[in-house]
């Protein structure tokens, strides 16, 4: 089912010594996500992600525009009607209630002509939770499962309906590190065997690109950028998304365009032929920009243009940390670039060169923080 | 290790010591003297050991009398105070604004003396030659003919009891159970909202299993506090409940220490004995019975 976002505001009103000052959650969302793909909202704490998710399966109802499920409008209909499933945060499972009674425990919900007997209901959710992997504990409570069993049965209770839309909130965030890596291909397997449209919501930039077939950058309830994961990594909206997406995280520095070369302190580090010129560089003035270099843009190069002072070398096994100072480097203490293991720079010298891969280096106004497009 | 636990028992000997010679040895004293025929607290001499006491209080019209108010008093009370308590506990959870106003009015019973309350229950409730309580007017109201609650029909002497006993009982129950219900996960009745559940079987599958220690709790401890009631009918019948026929176990028992028929230890222990027994029955009945219905988690 796809979901439509059709011109959505939520405000709240405000509160204590705020009283008068309303906030706005979500402002303006105008998008659709496909159907039957996977979909991860992400932004970092406080940007509305998740007052977004309870719009879509109706605990929050908009302060303008429409949600549309495919050609039907949504937006004043009570949750249970949707047809959304839900996961939350921290799972909310019953805990009085075993596995099997946790499953199927919306099923018992249903009236009328939908109504189901025990057997179908005990076989429908013997089938989700081979689905999901967790047939063996149906006897079980909640309290004597692992953190990602629970997440499981969670996902199972929230699959057995057959919901339209799949919404998880913070799936993996109470998850430990390793688990979370194996739960996230395990969301991405489930929603690719079951081809419900899901929408998950995160503010961890690594989970939402790892699986996401799209995913949704927000900040201060605004809509950043929508795409593809690879895409938006390499063709960043505006600042605040290239700087949100990446680890190690892009690194950013103060920088000038002076005909047709960038310079970052005294160095022209980037020189460009006439068509790939910046947009706005037209006139033969300086103009000051933001540049954003991508950790992996940097090549050691004894003759580049590019002089840092070198801090240390830190080898990872495959790839190699070269940390290093710049006095234009405002995103951070350090400039980390990460190269090829047999690339490595001297270590004795104090300082190292590098010459710039153009497609890593991408510009931003210095005051707007918006991209400004190259040819490069 | 071992140093350490002679230290911790050292920090516990006072309050052991204190529960030795002031619970404990009486509380065996008791028993000893239940089985001791017309001990005497003066010489500290008794005529026989049997059964004898407990022959002669089982037998005696006002023990029995005691017996059959405190069970109708536990029977009729503990059920309604605790369904009260729910009640007024779930409203109250249900209105958020003027919760902590409700919430401090509903406790205000609670830091009353039991004596005042009992004597304004008394007014309430009275009839008099020459006034009635405001309860009779209300009666009047409805063209009920004046029944006077005090000195008046068993039913309406055990109603007045009932109603004052859950009145003083109720507030802590309230309170116990709207603390409980703010203990229960938000996310749980949003997970239940989204699955389509009604209001009823959210009510009774969810709230009602997550607070079902507290409940049962309310439901023990309000088990005893009944069996030992005395000073409510004392509050409202004034001391001498034998003759209004209002007294209770524990009322019994005081009277055969103490009051006019008082003296009679041996009778007092064999008393205090069997409503040690009746409450322990009832406990470990409870505490079976909860194991299906209480979950703890």
């Amino acid at each position: 089912m796809k979901v439509l976002f059709d011109h959505v505001t939520k405000r709240f009103p405000g509160r204590g010594k705020n009283k008068h000052e309303e906030v706005i959650a979500v402002d303006d969302f105008a998008f659709e996500i496909p159907d039957g793909k996977l979909i991860g909202l992400l932004g970092p704490s406080g940007c509305g992600k998740s007052t977004a998710l309870n719009l879509i399966c109706g605990l929050l109802t908009p302060t303008e525009g429409r949600i549309l499920f495919g050609d039907e409008d949504v937006t004043n209909i009570p949750p249970e009607k949707r047809g959304v499933g839900m996961v939350f945060q921290n799972y909310a499972l019953y805990p009085h209630l075993s596995v099997e009674q946790n499953i199927i425990f919306p099923l018992q919900n249903l009236k009328g002509a939908d109504k189901l007997t025990k057997e179908q209901m005990l076989e429908k959710a013997r089938e989700v939770a081979s689905l999901v992997q967790i047939d063996q504990l149906m006897e079980r409570r909640p309290s004597e499962l692992s953190g990602g069993q629970q997440q499981r049965v969670a996902i199972a209770r929230a699959l057995v309906k057959l919901p339209r839309v799949l919404l998880l909130d913070e799936p993996l965030s109470n998850l430990d590190a390793r688990l979370r890596l194996q739960t996230r291909e395990e969301i991405r397997r489930i929603q690719t065997r079951t081809g419900v449209t899901t929408i998950f919501v995160t503010h961890d930039q690594e989970e939402a690109m790892s699986i996401s077939d799209l995913i949704v950058v927000m900040k201060d309830g605004r809509v950043q950028q929508i795409g593809r994961p690879q895409e938006v990594y390499d063709d960043p909206a505006n600042l605040f998304v290239a700087q949100f997406l990446g680890t190690p995280p892009i690194n950013v520095f103060r920088g000038t365009i002076r005909g047709n070369s960038l310079y970052i302190g005294e160095e022209a580090v980037l020189k460009w032929e006439a068509q790939d010129a910046p947009q706005g560089s037209e006139s033969t003035e300086a103009r000051p920009v933001t540049v954003g270099i991508r950790p992996e843009g940097f090549i050691v190069d004894a003759d580049g243009p590019f002089t840092c002072r070198l801090n240390a070398v830190e080898v990872m096994g495959r790839d190699v940390s070269v940390v290093c100072e710049h006095p234009e480097l405002t995103s951070a203490p350090q400039i980390r670039a990460v190269i090829d293991a047999d690339e490595q720079p001297d270590r004795s010298q104090e300082t190292v060169r590098f010459s710039l891969k153009p497609h890593k280096v991408l510009l931003f106004d210095a005051a707007s923080g918006e991209r400004l497009h190259t040819g490069w | 290790m071992e140093d350490r636990n002679y230290k911790g028992y050292l920090y516990l000997l006072p309050a052991i010591l204190f529960l030795g010679v002031f619970f404990v040895y009486p509380l065996f004293d008791v028993f000893v003297y239940s089985f001791e025929e017309s001990y005497n607290f003066a010489s500290g001499t008794y005529r026989g050991v049997g059964l004898y006491n407990y022959r002669y209080v089982l037998r005696d019209p006002y023990f029995l009398k005691a017996l059959q108010n405190t069970l109708l008093l536990v029977l009729i009370t503990v059920p309604l105070s605790t369904g009260f308590a729910l009640l007024i506990s779930v409203a109250l959870y249900s209105i958020p604004k003027l919760r902590d106003f409700f919430q401090t009015v509903f406790f205000l019973p609670y830091v009353t003396n039991t004596l005042a309350v009992g004597l304004v229950f008394m007014i309430l409730f009275q009839k008099t030659p020459y006034s009635n309580g405001l309860m009779n007017l209300l009666l009047g109201l409805f063209g009920i003919s004046p029944i006077d609650f005090i000195e008046g029909p068993y039913a309406a002497k055990l109603f007045v009891l009932s109603f004052y006993t859950i009145w003083i009982v109720l507030p802590f129950k309230v309170l116990i159970l709207t603390s409980a219900l703010a203990g229960v996960d938000e996310q749980l009745y949003r997970a239940a909202r989204i699955d389509g559940t009604s209001r009823a079987r959210i009510f009774f599958r969810i709230t009602l299993p997550m607070i079902s220690p507290m409940i049962f709790y309310l439901v023990i401890t309000g088990f005893i506090g009944a069996f030992k009631a005395y000073s409510d009918a004392v509050a409202i019948f004034g001391v001498n409940l034998n003759s209004a026929g209002m007294n209770t176990i524990v009322g019994y028992v005081y009277d055969m220490l103490y009051g006019d028929s008082g003296g009679f230890p041996s009778y007092a222990s064999a008393a205090a004995i069997l409503l040690f027994a009746i409450v322990l029955t009832i406990t470990v009945v409870n505490l079976l019975a909860s194991r299906r219905h209480v979950h703890y988690h």
